[in-house]
């Protein structure tokens, strides 16, 4: 009889487990929901107002109630490719160097070091940009990028010290542990046989990492990279610390600008009007979107080059 | 360990200039082994001929592999690895100061126990050597490719589809590629690692054939597991054991009137 009933309590127990687990896994999906929903109908007013203007708009007015967000667009999105553009052959160097070349002694501990950048708070980058990367930019960096680039556009007019070029720094040391741990990852995957292949080949160790290790871990670090751009698309506080904050498009890096994620955070408290709350809030579905459309993407682009290096097509 | 670089006379090729000196195609000179602590190989002396295929056997564990990866330095890659003794391929030190480690290696091409294709077309796994080592223009390699694939018999079942992966061929047909890859280096020397212990036995045979076609050219090292293997298509055999070369001869004689009773004891399967 004992028997009997502690095996229907455990039937009973695997039932409830059973709903418990459906209820976690369907929780996801309608949270996420909840969220665009929510998202949404706050950004209501904003979009009914402003249309697909929004998108295009430069305006960015709280005292007549006028609202763009394509400063905020083109900022998120040229930060987060200088960051790449800084970030990722330092962080595929590193990865490269602590696989293929490093002292083994000193691989471990070096990893571990750099994934310590991740750890770091991102209000202490913010401030560690405030007084110490600006500075050093404005000492040395900038004097020296003007007198080489200072006729393009890039490095054109006055550095005031809170500026794209500094937000897309401290973004890129922000990404650079992801990156290149995932890119460590993926190179201590590639097997030692194809590594071996290309030395017995009479290849150096150099030509076998770049025509043999690389190749092979392609889909792999590209992912790797694609994750670092999806955190430098959504990271605020170090950005709004150090970006500038101010609504404009301008074509130098050394100028201030302003990111989605920067601007909700900074205006959030302040914004009294309806309209205003409402254009933040579509600022944030529009990055919503964004990120979601990164990530299906990078995952289109992985899936392709894993499915092509798994078969190993002729485009690699 | 000697470290004198021999030059060798420019007239012949250095196969012929082997034969007249007499001397082994590889020359192992007094080699002994270590990995860390672990004394791997103890004294091996042995002179492998040219344009023959010389089998090393033994128990698992008795060094072949490690002695086969001595002769194009692959053990280099091994942290911890040295070594006393010398190992000469056609009259040179490999291991002398200075030694060209890239040149070593396409003169001494390798094959691995598992097929190791590279994530490439067919025609890109043939033309890695070629490429990398600058060994021809562009518009010869076609050709260059043609003709390794031809001497490790996958040409006919490849040549309407060099430009698919490497990787979509079956086991055996890998292995034979990874043979023309090595091939395609234009090598004197040939070393296979247990090519065929992945393979199943019609691949196993194929494989076995070519490589008795390929001695004609080359000088082929190969380390194998299967005692019948080296009794079939290997005309010297070496029984390693222990780290230590135990007997080496022609390979009828070792199968037949083993010499020292350990050789006998394996090669009729008493133990390993």
């Amino acid at each position: 009889m004992a028997r009997y009933r502690r095996t229907r309590s455990v039937a009973l127990g695997d039932r409830v487990f059973h709903a418990a687990l459906w209820i976690c896994a369907a929780s996801i999906p309608l949270l996420l929901l909840a969220i665009v929903l929510e998202l949404a109908v706050t950004a209501w007013p904003a979009i009914t107002r402003f249309g697909w203007g929004f998108l295009v708009s430069t305006a960015w007015d709280p005292v007549t109630d006028t609202y763009g967000a394509l400063p905020m667009i083109v900022g998120t999105a040229v930060s987060s490719l200088l960051a790449l553009l800084i970030a990722v052959p330092l962080a595929l160097g590193v990865a490269i160097f602590l696989t293929e070349f490093a002292p083994l002694w000193m691989r471990e501990p070096i990893a571990r070091l750099v994934e310590l950048l991740a750890a770091i708070p991102s209000v202490v980058y913010g401030l560690w940009g405030i007084f110490v990367l600006i500075p050093l930019l404005r000492e040395y960096a900038v004097p020296l990028l003007q007198r080489a680039f200072g006729w393009t556009p890039l490095f054109a007019g006055t550095f005031y010290g809170n500026s794209m070029l500094a937000a897309g720094i401290i973004l890129a040391i922000m990404i650079l542990p992801y990156i290149s741990a995932v890119a460590r990852e993926v190179l201590l995957a590639v097997p030692n046989d194809q590594r071996e292949a290309a030395l017995a080949m009479g290849a150096t160790r150099w030509e076998a990492v770049w025509t043999a290790v690389l190749p092979y871990g392609k889909a792999g670090l590209m992912g790797a990279v694609v994750l670092g751009l999806g955190r430098a698309l959504g990271e605020t506080m170090a950005v709004t610390m150090v970006i500038g904050n101010r609504h404009e498009i301008g074509l130098s890096l050394l100028q201030p600008g302003y990111t989605m994620a920067a601007a909700i955070a900074n205006e959030f408290a302040e914004a009294v009007t309806e309209l205003h709350l409402a254009a933040l809030f579509e600022i944030g579905l529009i990055l919503f979107a964004i990120t979601v459309a990164v990530n299906a993407a990078a995952r289109l682009l992985v899936w392709r080059v894993a499915r092509a290096s798994a078969a190993g097509s002729r485009a690699l | 360990m000697s470290g004198t670089v021999r030059l060798a006379a420019p007239a012949g090729s250095p196969e012929v200039r082997q034969a007249e000196s007499g001397k082994g195609a590889i020359e192992i000179q007094g080699f002994d082994f270590w990995y860390g602590r672990n004394h791997v190989l103890h004294d091996i002396t042995a002179s492998v001929p040219p344009r023959a295929i010389t089998a090393f056997i033994g128990p698992s564990g008795c060094g072949k592999s490690t002695l086969l990866r001595s002769i194009n330095r692959m053990n280099d890659l091994v942290p911890d690895a040295r070594h006393t003794g010398d190992i000469e391929v056609f009259g040179r030190s490999v291991y002398a100061p200075g030694t060209d480690l890239v040149e070593l290696r396409r003169r001494v091409g390798m094959v691995f126990q598992r097929p190791n294709p590279f994530p490439k077309s067919i025609f890109d796994n043939v033309a890695y050597g070629p490429r990398i080592n600058g060994l021809c223009p562009a518009n010869e390699l076609p050709a260059r490719v043609e003709k390794a694939l031809r001497q490790a018999a996958l040409w006919e079942e490849v040549r309407d589809r060099l430009h698919q992966p490497g990787t979509s061929l079956s086991g055996g047909q890998q292995q034979r590629l990874c043979i023309a890859r090595a091939l395609a280096n234009d090598p004197e020397i040939l070393l296979l690692d247990e090519p065929c212990s992945a393979l199943d036995p019609i691949a196993t045979q194929r494989i076995e054939e070519l490589l008795v076609e390929l001695k004609e050219q080359y000088t082929i090292v190969i380390v194998t597991h299967n005692l019948q293997q080296a009794a079939r298509i290997a005309d010297y055999t070496a029984f390693l054991y222990l780290g230590t070369l135990i007997e080496f001869a022609p390979s009828h004689d070792l199968f037949t009137r083993p010499r020292d009773p350990r050789t006998e004891a394996y090669i009729t399967g008493r133990f390993g």
